[in-house]
């Protein structure tokens, strides 16, 4: 303190105990971050400025028809025409159950509600390891598609709802999820079942597989909506959606064998061998040691292989069930809102890019938190 | 899509095999509801609601039989088709009848083993196009862009048409109304061609109406009506009569509001007694009880309320009676007697 000679004036320190100066403006946060990744090279800076004339160009455009000139509240599209230049959102607004609920009972979607938040309760107990509770929600987990199942059908004291009158994301959300739980454990069997040394179900995972991938989903669909009747006894009454649900499933399995294959070719053949010198039986092997592995190679494969099917469940439509896009172009023909179809695209596009950019991140993150360092 | 049409093919003759077994009528009452094939939406014919109802011409129609079979207008399952899939679900029985703006064809008869019910719409194609272009006649066409709806008749029309006029066009596929109507606005087709009914409806929810004519050339006979498979007459029949009812009730001046009032006693008009069971006994004709009409009638309405209701001149697509006119006032709607 009393020593003020080598301190610039209003300054007290001792010698030694100068605190550390933060970083100089240029070389930290936001500034430095803008330098190197935008104006580090004139091909960059370039790109950058082309970027932003572009940007410049569409978002007041877009925002003016999007937000400051959309109407969001009328009962049909002329009203919309009076009200706003551009878009008429009113359309979305007025339709938002159909979108959500299809054709679903309207007293009975707190069912589906209810079903959503307890599916979305499993799913989070399942995905992130430090839920509070995890252990009751994983116990929870196994009943859930009992209860799901009973909650959205009904019976047993609710009223029934024919899956006919499903609709909407509801219908897009119920077909993804079915499918991408089930097609994983299948197309695990089928992996392995590919490598198997016994011919006979060797031979019946290959032809399964190939016949699967050589034929278009929508040919699938076409048959299971239509050509089964031919094939069933006359009388047979088999619910539309649960054959959707089961070749939907079937598809995304066999594309799911093959990316798993992929990953189980990449363990080193000295692994399985090490678990046979531990004397571990074959499955014991399997999900002790090569699964383990092979399953984490594969997460960018096998969540992508989730999206497609997500994202295929619009073609539903051609056999006459109206997934949210179907739920779209009907409701254009309504005159009161006809030629309103950049809403509804624009409307289901955000939808599909919430959810399957959820399902990227979170694979992004479940590959960071695998990580063990072998890869480098 | 050649997977489709090849489903579609084997579907049609497979049909032959599930004819003999038929008895529609049975199997809807026994499941209380009606299966009906309609479309995934067109203006005035067939779109859900706000509310998620399905309304319009042709679901009128379905309502009409469901409540002459189950007793309730109501109890209607809708199968939404698009126009490539509507034949195959109903051949291969995921629909019991089907009211999807059809024209009545010979091929889709005898080929496609379908019984048209009686004309509901008579209809035929038009084009529209911009004005700007200073077109007046379809023959000025030459070498448009035209935008053309997959798997309907009008596609094969618009060949035959210009092939007749000896004269060039490029079409540009699209799947439904909807699609047809983004793409003639956003002028990547030069001119939009279905039936004149659509090009109305269509052009009445533009903008700007004034900036689009409708061409004066009518270049097909597009007879609309409903369609059950081959090999069930008596549910043809069903199919047949409630139609022909409807029509029948507009020219003897039965309509929904008076229905049940003109039922309730025999009154001095024959035809109305036989239409309304009253007298004769024309339902058990047809497996159904003699209250089959008067249920159809209550349910929608006559036909000229159906017609108004839905695509009449107060509504948004404002088409006129035109040739569905009843035969008495100057159109070619005909129903046989009821007798």
């Amino acid at each position: 303190m009393s020593d003020n000679t080598t301190t610039p004036a209003g300054q007290d320190y001792e010698p030694g105990t100068h605190p550390d100066l933060p970083p100089p403006f240029t070389a930290s946060g936001p500034v430095k971050w803008v330098a190197d990744n935008l104006f580090s090279s004139p091909a960059n800076i370039i790109m950058t400025i082309l970027a932003i004339f572009a940007l410049y160009k569409i978002i007041p455009g877009f925002a003016a028809w999007a937000i400051s000139d959309a109407t969001f509240l009328a009962a049909d599209r002329n009203e919309c025409r009076e009200l706003g230049t551009g878009a008429c959102w009113a359309f979305i607004v007025q339709r938002w159950e159909l979108f959500t609920y299809g054709f679903y009972p309207e007293a009975e979607r707190w069912r589906v509600i209810l079903t959503f938040v307890l599916l979305m309760v499993v799913i989070i107990g399942l995905l992130w390891e430090n839920c509070p509770g995890r252990k009751h929600v994983l116990r929870f987990a196994l009943i859930f598609p009992f209860l799901a199942f009973w909650l959205v059908m009904g019976g047993f004291g609710l009223e029934r709802v024919t899956t006919d009158q499903f609709g909407g994301f509801m219908l897009t959300v119920i077909i993804g999820v079915v499918g991408i739980s089930l097609s994983l454990p299948i197309g695990i069997c089928l992996a392995l079942g590919r490598q198997s040394n016994l011919p006979i179900i060797k031979y019946a995972c290959i032809g399964f597989i190939e016949f699967i991938r050589g034929v278009p989903l929508i040919t699938l669909l076409f048959v299971a909506s239509t050509m089964l009747s031919y094939f069933l006894p006359p009388g047979t009454n088999f619910n539309l959606l649960l054959r959707v649900l089961i070749m939907v499933t079937l598809f995304a399995s066999a594309y799911m064998a093959e990316v798993i294959r992929g990953g189980l070719q990449a363990i080193p053949k000295g692994q399985i061998e090490a678990a046979d010198a531990m004397g571990l039986k074959y499955w014991a092997a399997m999900r002790l040691i090569v699964l383990p592995q092979a399953l984490k190679i594969s997460i960018p494969g096998i969540v992508n292989t989730f999206i497609g099917l997500y994202k295929d469940s619009t073609l539903v439509i051609i056999i006459g069930l109206l997934d949210p896009l179907g739920i779209g172009q009907a409701s254009l023909a309504d005159n009161k809102w006809q030629g309103l179809s950049t809403e509804v695209y624009l409307f289901v596009a955000i939808f599909f890019f919430i959810s399957c950019f959820a399902m990227a991140r979170y694979s992004l993150y479940l590959e960071r938190k695998l990580d063990t360092g072998h890869k480098s | 899509m050649r997977s489709i049409k090849y489903a579609a093919a084997v579907a049609a003759l497979s049909a032959t095999a599930l004819s003999a077994q038929a008895a529609t009528l049975d199997d809807v009452k026994a499941r209380g509801e009606l299966n009906c094939v309609v479309s995934t939406g067109v203006a005035g014919f067939a779109f859900p609601d706000d509310s998620g109802k399905w309304s319009g011409f042709d679901v009128d129609f379905c309502r009409a039989v469901a409540a002459a079979v189950v007793g309730d207008g109501q109890k209607v399952k809708f199968v939404p088709t698009t126009g490539k899939t509507r034949f195959t679900v109903l051949n291969s029985g995921e629909g019991d009848i089907l009211f999807r703006n059809t024209t009545e064809t010979m091929s889709r008869d005898a080929d496609l083993k379908l019984s048209f019910l009686p004309v509901n719409y008579y209809d035929g194609q038009g084009f529209m196009v911009p004005t700007a272009l200073g077109v007046t006649s379809a023959k000025d066409l030459d070498g448009a862009s035209v935008c053309i709806q997959t798997g309907t008749t009008t596609e094969l029309n618009l060949a035959d048409f210009f092939r007749i006029n000896n004269i060039s066009y490029e079409p540009v596929p699209v799947e439904t109304n909807a699609e047809a109507q983004t793409n003639y606005l956003g002028g990547r087709c030069d001119v939009y061609t279905t039936d004149a009914s659509g090009l109305a409806s269509t052009r009445s929810t533009f903008e700007n109406p004034d900036e689009h004519a409708i061409l004066p050339e009518i270049i097909s006979k597009e007879p609309l009506g409903g369609a059950v498979r081959h090999g069930d007459d008596q549910w043809f029949d069903i199919g047949k009569w409630v139609v022909n009812a409807l029509i029948a009730a507009e020219e003897l001046g039965i309509t929904q509001a008076n229905a049940a009032e003109m039922a309730k006693e025999a009154g001095d008009n024959p035809s109305v007694n036989r239409l309304l069971g009253s007298e004769g006994e024309f339902g058990s004709m047809i497996g159904l009880d003699g209250q089959w009409a008067l249920r159809a009638i209550e349910a929608v309405g006559n036909y000229g309320e159906i017609f108004d209701r839905n695509i009449g001149p107060d509504t948004a697509i404002a088409l006129q009676r035109g040739l569905n006119a009843q035969w008495s006032d100057g159109g070619i709607l005909y129903a046989a007697p009821i007798r």
